[in-house]
C-alpha cells in the first residue's frame, strides 16, 4: 500500500477498538514470568553451552600478549576465543567501534575473548584466569578540552544576519550548558543464543530492529544475510541500546561456529557501560535575543559532542532547535570531537532528550528576564503554519499552545510565584516550572502478514519488535479493528526475522509505521477475501465477526483459510510536512534548604501525539519517559576518568537511574490529535516525546524553589550547595 | 567465581575454629555483600563456612536494661522490633534507611557490619587499588572521588565504611561481641570496630582471623530524639552521600556520628560536645584535619547543612 496523499475519513476515525484502553495482550505472560527473554529460551535449541565476554582493560592500546592456557584448562571449558589470535571481524554502517578480533584496543571493555564452558559459573571462573599484558597507548578522553578545536559537522542552519540581531536585542541570553553521557542500562541486558545448522545462523536474541540487525551481521560475519534468522519476540529494554548487533550475539555466533555447539551469552552488567553504545554528552551553548515583547529576533544553538575516531555523529542536541519556536535570525550548528571513548550512539530521542535541557532552561531564564511568563514567551514565539524559515514546509498538526494552556490549567501554573526562592514549606523551598517538548516523528516502509483461519482467527506475522513499549496490543487492535474481530480472535507474532520486515522499534516510528503496515496487509487481506467470495473488499464492512457486502452478509472464515502480506509505503508528500509530536511539561519539587536534596513532588505531561492507539500503553510509555527524565536531570551520569579513558560507575549500583521514590505522583493527558500526514491511522509514537523536555521543568523548578540556576547535568546537590539560604 | 568448598558450622567456637583453621576460609551469613564480591573475584574464598544454623538470631534485652542482637538478626527483625523502635529508634531509622526491603530480608546484624566499600575502583579488577591488591595503588585519589572519604584517610586509600546501621550504633556506643577460634570471647566497642586505612587499607576492622561475631550489644537506653538523616543523589537505594545519626536532649547536648564521610562511623566525642554551640562548631572540629579531594570537599559544607537541619527539627 502507497500512502501518497493524506489519509482521509477512514474506519479509524469511527474505530471501537482502536484508540481504546487495552491492557496489554502479552501482560499475562510477562508477569508470570512466562514470557521467554533471549537469555531464558532453553528449549529452543539443545545442549546450550555458556559464553563469558572478556573486556580489556585499557581505553587504547595493544594487546601484546594474551595467555589462555589456565582457563583452557579450566574445568568445564570447551573453548576460549582469543581477539590476538582472531581477524577483527567486518563492520556493517551500524557499527563503529570494532566488535571483536586483532589485537587493538580503541576503548575500554572491548570485547578481547570470549571462554564458553558447560555452565555459566565455569566459563565466568575461567575467564578470570586468561592474562592479557597490554601496551597502552596515549588517548584523547575530556570533550572539554577538545571542544575547542572539533570540527563542525555539516553546515550550520542559518538565516538572517544572527550576530547582528544578536548584538542589537534589548534582552539577551548567552549561556552554557552541559549534559553528561547516559547508559540505556535496560533491565534485561543484552543477550544472544547462537546456533549453526550448517551454514544457517540462528540466533535468539534481544534486538530492537530485526532487519537492520540481519543485514549488518551478514556484514560483520562476511555471510549472505538470506542464512541468518534472527528472533527477538520479548526484550526487556532497549533504549535505543539493542538497534544495533553487539558483542554479545558477535561472540555468541563466532563460539557455536568455534565450539559446534549452541551459545549462549549474556553481556554481564559491569560490561555494559563501556563495551556498548551510550549517549554522548555535549556542551551547549545557547544564545537568544528578543525584543521587550518576548518575540526572539536571535536563536542561536550550538552543540559540541563527540564520537569514536573512525566515525559517527555526536549527541545531535540541536535538533529541536529549528522547530520549536519562530526567529527571523539564527545560528545553529553541530561539533563533532574525536575521543577514544567507548561508541556514542542513539539513546531514546537522541539529540532532542539533552537539547532540551539547555534550550528550554534558557527559554526559562529569557522568560525571568523578560518579566514574562514562560508560557506567554512560548506562546509570542509560536511559529505560523509553516517551519520557520522554510515556507514549502507546513507543521501537519501542532497544538503545543493547547498542550501549554490545558497543561497550566490542570497543574495549577498560576500558582506559581513567578519570583524564585520565596515559596516555603516547612525545610523544604518549593517550585514549579514547565517546558515545551517537541520530537519528530518519522516514518518507515513496514510490512506484514495477516493469515485467517477457516474459524475466523486472525495472526499477524511481523518482523516488529515490543521492547516493552506495548506493540503486541496496539498491532492486535489494528488488525482487529480492520478485519472486524474481537481483540481476542488475533493473534501476534513477533521479532522473527522469517517474517515480513516492519519498520522496527526506534526513533519513536515503531508504533506508526509498524501499525500501518499491518492495517495494509489486512487491507490486502480483505480484499482477497472478497475476490474469492465476489464483492469488494474495500467498500465491505468487516464487523463483529462478519462482513456485510452489499445486501449479503458472510461469516468471516466463509472463503476458507487464507493469507496475505503487505507493505505500508510512505509517499513523498511527507517531506512537504514537518510531522511531529509536541507536549508540555510541568513539575513541582521541593528543595531541602538544608541539604539541597530535590523531592520531586508532581510531575504532568500534556502530549500532542496524534491518534492515540492505546491510552493504557501510551500513557505507560509517557511516564516511563517522564522517569527516565528525572534519572536524566538529577543523578544519572557516566563518569569519565580522563586517566584512564573509561567510565568508572559501570554498574547499576554506580550509575543511579531513577528508582520509585523519585517519583511520587505523574499524569500524563493526551489531546488525541488524529495527524493525517503521517499514516492511514493518523497515529503517532509517543515513547520518546516523553522525555524530551520534563528534565527541564524540573530544572526550572529546582530554580524557581531555590533562585540558583545550574546549568550542569544532573543537578546534584554538591553543585549548588554553597549557594542555598544561609544556616541561621 | 573461584570453585570453593562449603560447610554449615553447627556452634559458634566450630565455626570460628574451622575458618581459622584454614587459609582463605571466610564465614557467610546472608550472602547479600560477600557473593557479590566473590562473582568479580574481589573475594575469593577456598572455603565458606555457612553460620545460618547458629542460634544467633535473637534480640535480648540484657541484665542494665539494653539489648543483645544476634549476630544473625536480620535488618528487617531488628528494625521492626518494638523495644528498637521506641528505645533505639536511630537505629531503626538507620538501617530502614539502607538497601531494599528484599536485601534487609537477608541481610543480618553481622553481615551488614563488615560490608565492604563501594569505591567503584575497589570494584573493577582492572583498577589499581591497595584494598583490594595491598600496595598496587589507589585509583581513586586522584579520580572520580565524589563517593568517597574526606576524613581519617590515608595516601593508600580514601575509601568509606557505607553502611548505615553501623553510624547508628556508634551513636548508641553499642559493643560487639566475639568467640574466637579457642572458645574465648571478646567484646570490641564500635568505635574500635572498624579501623581507618593507615598503611594496611586492606584491613577493614580490628577482628582477628576466624574471630566470629556472635551478637552486638546496646547499652541501656539513653533517651533523647532520635534521628538518622541520610542524604544520597535518589530517594532510595543509594549509599549515603553523608549521613547524620544524632540523639538530641532537650538541653542541646547530644551524640552525633557522620557516616559516608570515613573508613568507619565517624564519631568524635570532643566534637559533639560542642552541638549545644550549633552545626558549624561541631563539624569544624569533627572535621578538623580533613583532607577532601576537590570531587568530595562538598561532604564538610553538606555534613554541617544536614546537622543544622537535624537540630534545627529537634528544636521544632
Ligand atoms: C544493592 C545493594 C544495596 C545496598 N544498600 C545499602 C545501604 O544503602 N546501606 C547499607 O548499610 N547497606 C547496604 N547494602 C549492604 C547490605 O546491608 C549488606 O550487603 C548486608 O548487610 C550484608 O549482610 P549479609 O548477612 O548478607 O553479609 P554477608 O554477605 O554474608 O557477609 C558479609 C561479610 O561479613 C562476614 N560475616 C558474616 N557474618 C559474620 C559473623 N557472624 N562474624 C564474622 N564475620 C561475618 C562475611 O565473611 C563477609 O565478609 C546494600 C547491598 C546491596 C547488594
Ligand atoms: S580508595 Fe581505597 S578502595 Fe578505593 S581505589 Fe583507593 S585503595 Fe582502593
Amino acid at each position: 500500500m502507497k500512502f501518497d496523499a493524506p489519509a482521509g475519513k477512514n474506519l479509524f476515525d469511527n474505530a471501537r477498538i482502536v484508540g481504546k484502553s487495552t491492557r496489554r495482550i502479552d501482560g499475562p505472560l510477562k508477569v508470570t514470568g512466562a514470557a521467554p527473554y533471549a537469555y531464558e529460551r532453553h528449549d529452543v535449541i539443545p545442549n546450550q553451552a555458556y559464553g563469558w565476554i572478556v573486556g580489556a582493560g585499557i581505553a587504547k592500546g595493544r594487546i601484546t600478549a594474551m595467555d589462555t592456557s589456565d582457563a583452557e584448562a579450566a574445568p568445564g571449558v570447551i573453548a576460549v576465543l582469543a581477539a590476538p589470535k582472531m581477524q577483527p571481524v567486518g563492520s556493517s554502517p551500524f557499527n563503529y567501534a570494532p566488535l571483536f578480533g586483532g589485537s587493538d584496543v580503541t576503548h575500554y571493555h572491548q570485547a578481547i575473548a570470549c571462554v564458553v564452558a558447560e555452565t555459566y559459573e565455569e566459563a565466568r571462573a575461567a575467564a578470570a584466569l586468561i592474562r592479557t599484558r597490554y601496551d597502552r597507548g596515549e588517548g584523547t578522553f575530556d570533550l572539554k578540552a577538545k571542544k575547542s578545536t572539533a570540527p563542525m559537522s555539516g553546515e550550520p542552519k542559518t538565516r538572517g544576519d544572527f550576530d547582528a540581531a544578536f548584538a542589537s536585542a534589548p534582552v539577551t541570553v548567552d549561556e552554557t550548558y552541559s549534559t553528561p553521557g547516559e547508559s540505556h542500562m535496560s533491565m534485561e541486558p543484552h543477550a544472544t543464543i547462537a546456533s549453526w545448522q550448517g551454514d544457517q545462523l540462528t540466533l535468539w536474541t534481544s534486538n530492537q530492529m530485526i532487519a537492520w540487525s540481519k543485514d549488518a551481521l551478514a556484514a560483520i560475519l562476511g555471510l549472505d544475510a538470506a542464512n541468518i534468522r534472527l528472533d527477538s519476540p520479548y526484550l526487556g529494554g532497549g533504549f535505543g541500546g539493542k538497534l544495533w548487533v553487539r558483542a554479545d550475539a558477535v561472540l555468541a555466533a563466532l563460539a557455536s561456529k568455534e565450539t559446534g555447539r549452541a551459545v549462549k551469552i549474556v553481556m554481564q552488567r559491569p560490561l555494559i557501560a563501556n563495551n556498548t553504545t551510550h549517549r554522548q554528552a555535549t556542551i551547549q551553548r545557547v544564545r537568544l535575543g528578543a525584543e521587550k515583547s518576548g518575540k526572539i529576533t536571535a536563536l542561536g544553538h550550538e552543540n559540541w559532542s563527540y564520537n569514536v575516531p573512525s566515525a559517527g555523529d555526536g549527541e545531535t542536541a540541536t535538533a529541536q532547535t529549528p522547530v520549536l519556536y519562530a526567529g527571523d535570525n539564527r545560528y545553529v550548528a553541530e561539533y563533532c570531537a574525536r575521543l577514544d571513548l567507548p561508541e556514542g550512539n542513539a539513546m531514546r530521542a537522541p539529540g532532542e532528550a539533552p537539547g532540551h535541557l539547555a534550550l528550554e532552561v534558557a527559554m526559562d531564564e529569557l522568560a525571568e528576564k523578560l518579566g514574562m511568563d514562560p508560557i506567554a514567551l512560548r506562546e509570542v514565539n509560536e511559529p505560523g503554519k509553516t517551519v520557520p524559515g522554510q515556507p514549502d514546509k507546513q507543521f501537519s498538526e501542532r497544538n503545543l499552545v493547547r498542550c501549554m494552556k490545558e497543561g497550566a490549567e490542570l497543574f495549577g501554573w498560576s500558582k506559581r510565584n513567578a519570583k524564585p526562592g520565596l515559596v516555603r514549606d516547612g525545610r523544604y523551598l518549593v517550585g514549579m516550572g514547565m517546558a515545551a517538548g517537541f520530537r519528530g516523528s518519522p516514518t518507515m516502509k513496514s510490512a506484514a502478514r495477516v493469515k485467517l483461519a477457516a474459524n475466523g482467527h486472525v495472526t499477524v506475522e511481523t518482523d516488529m519488535t515490543d521492547i516493552g513499549t506495548g506493540s503486541y496490543t496496539i498491532i492486535a487492535q489494528t488488525a482487529a479493528e480492520t478485519m472486524g474481530v474481537p481483540l481476542d480472535h488475533v493473534t501476534v507474532e513477533l521479532g522473527d526475522s522469517a517474517y515480513p520486515a516492519s519498520a522496527g522499534s526506534g526513533g519513536q516510528w515503531g508504533a506508526a509505521s509498524s501499525t500501518a503496515g499491518v492495517y495494509a496487509a489486512c487491507v490486502a487481506l480483505r480484499r482477497k477475501i472478497g475476490e474469492a467470495l465476489g464483492f469488494d473488499g474495500d467498500a465491505a464492512t468487516f464487523a463483529d465477526g462478519k462482513i456485510v457486502a452489499g445486501d449479503k452478509t458472510h461469516a468471516l472464515g466463509d472463503a476458507g483459510a487464507m493469507s496475505a502480506e503487505d507493505a505500508i509505503e510512505f509517499g513523498k508528500f511527507q517531506r512537504d510536512y514537518n510531522i511531529g509530536t509536541y507536549a508540555a511539561h510541568f513539575c513541582e519539587v521541593a528543595v531541602d534548604a538544608y541539604t539541597g536534596e530535590t523531592h520531586i513532588r508532581r510531575m504532568l505531561s500534556v502530549c500532542d501525539a496524534g491518534r492515540i492507539l492505546n491510552p493504557l500503553s501510551a500513557r505507560s510509555q509517557v511516564i516511563g519517559a517522564m522517569t527516565m527524565s528525572v534519572g536524566m536531570a538529577l543523578s544519572e551520569e557516566l563518569a569519565v576518568d580522563p586517566r584512564f579513558g573509561f567510565f568508572v560507575n559501570h554498574d547499576l549500583a554506580g550509575y543511579e537511574v531513577a528508582v520509585h521514590a523519585d517519583v511520587p505522583h505523574q499524569d500524563v493527558v493526551f489531546l488525541d490529535t488524529p495527524d493525517p500526514a503521517i499514516s492511514p491511522i493518523k497515529a503517532k509514537g509517543v515513547g520518546e516525546l516523553g522525555i524530551c523536555g520534563p528534565g527541564a521543568a524540573i530544572a526550572n523548578a529546582i530554580y524557581n524553589a531555590t533562585g540558583i540556576r545550574v546549568r550542569d547535568y544532573p543537578l546534584t546537590l554538591d553543585k549548588y550547595l554553597d549557594r542555598l539560604p544561609a544556616l541561621v | 567465581m573461584k570453585a570453593f568448598t562449603y560447610e554449615r558450622a553447627k556452634s559458634p567456637a566450630e565455626a570460628a575454629a574451622a575458618v581459622a583453621g584454614r587459609e582463605g576460609a571466610k564465614f557467610i551469613a546472608g550472602g547479600t555483600n560477600l557473593l557479590d564480591l566473590m562473582k568479580l573475584e574481589i573475594e575469593a574464598p577456598t572455603h565458606l563456612v555457612d553460620v545460618q544454623d547458629l542460634a544467633l538470631d535473637k534480640i535480648e534485652e540484657t541484665n542494665d536494661g539494653g539489648l543483645r542482637i544476634g549476630a544473625l538478626v536480620t535488618n528487617t527483625a531488628l528494625a521492626a522490633h518494638p523495644k528498637v523502635r521506641k528505645d533505639y529508634a536511630v537505629l531503626t531509622r538507620a538501617i530502614v534507611a539502607g538497601a531494599s526491603g528484599q536485601l534487609r530480608n537477608k541481610a543480618t546484624t553481622a553481615g551488614n557490619l563488615l560490608q565492604r566499600t563501594r569505591c567503584p575502583y575497589f570494584y573493577d579488577p582492572n583498577m589499581p587499588c591497595n584494598k583490594r591488591v595491598p600496595n598496587s595503588g589507589c585509583a581513586a585519589a586522584e579520580g572520580f572521588s565524589r563517593q568517597l572519604a574526606v576524613v581519617g584517610t590515608s595516601d593508600k586509600c580514601i575509601a568509606t565504611y557505607p553502611g548505615d546501621m553501623a553510624i547508628a550504633m556508634r551513636v548508641l556506643d553499642a559493643v560487639v561481641e566475639t568467640v574466637l577460634p579457642d572458645g574465648k570471647t571478646r567484646t570490641i566497642p564500635m568505635a574500635e570496630f572498624h579501623r581507618l586505612p593507615g598503611d594496611k587499607p586492606w584491613l577493614d576492622n580490628t577482628l582477628g582471623k576466624g574471630e566470629l561475631i556472635v551478637s552486638v550489644r546496646l547499652p541501656a537506653p539513653v533517651g533523647g530524639q532520635h534521628f538518622y538523616h541520610k542524604v544520597r543523589d535518589r530517594r532510595s537505594y543509594a549509599f549515603a552521600l553523608v549521613s547524620v545519626a544524632a540523639i538530641l536532649n532537650d538541653d542541646g547536648s547530644g551524640r552525633v556520628a557522620f557516616g559516608g564521610v570515613a573508613h568507619k562511623p565517624w564519631r568524635v566525642e570532643a566534637a559533639e560536645a560542642l552541638l549545644p554551640q550549633g552545626a558549624g562548631a561541631v563539624v569544624a572540629k569533627a572535621f578538623e584535619g580533613a583532607s577532601p579531594t576537590e570531587h568530595n570537599k562538598y561532604k564538610i559544607t553538606l555534613a554541617e547543612r544536614t546537622l543544622a537541619g537535624v537540630i534545627a527539627e529537634a528544636r521544632s
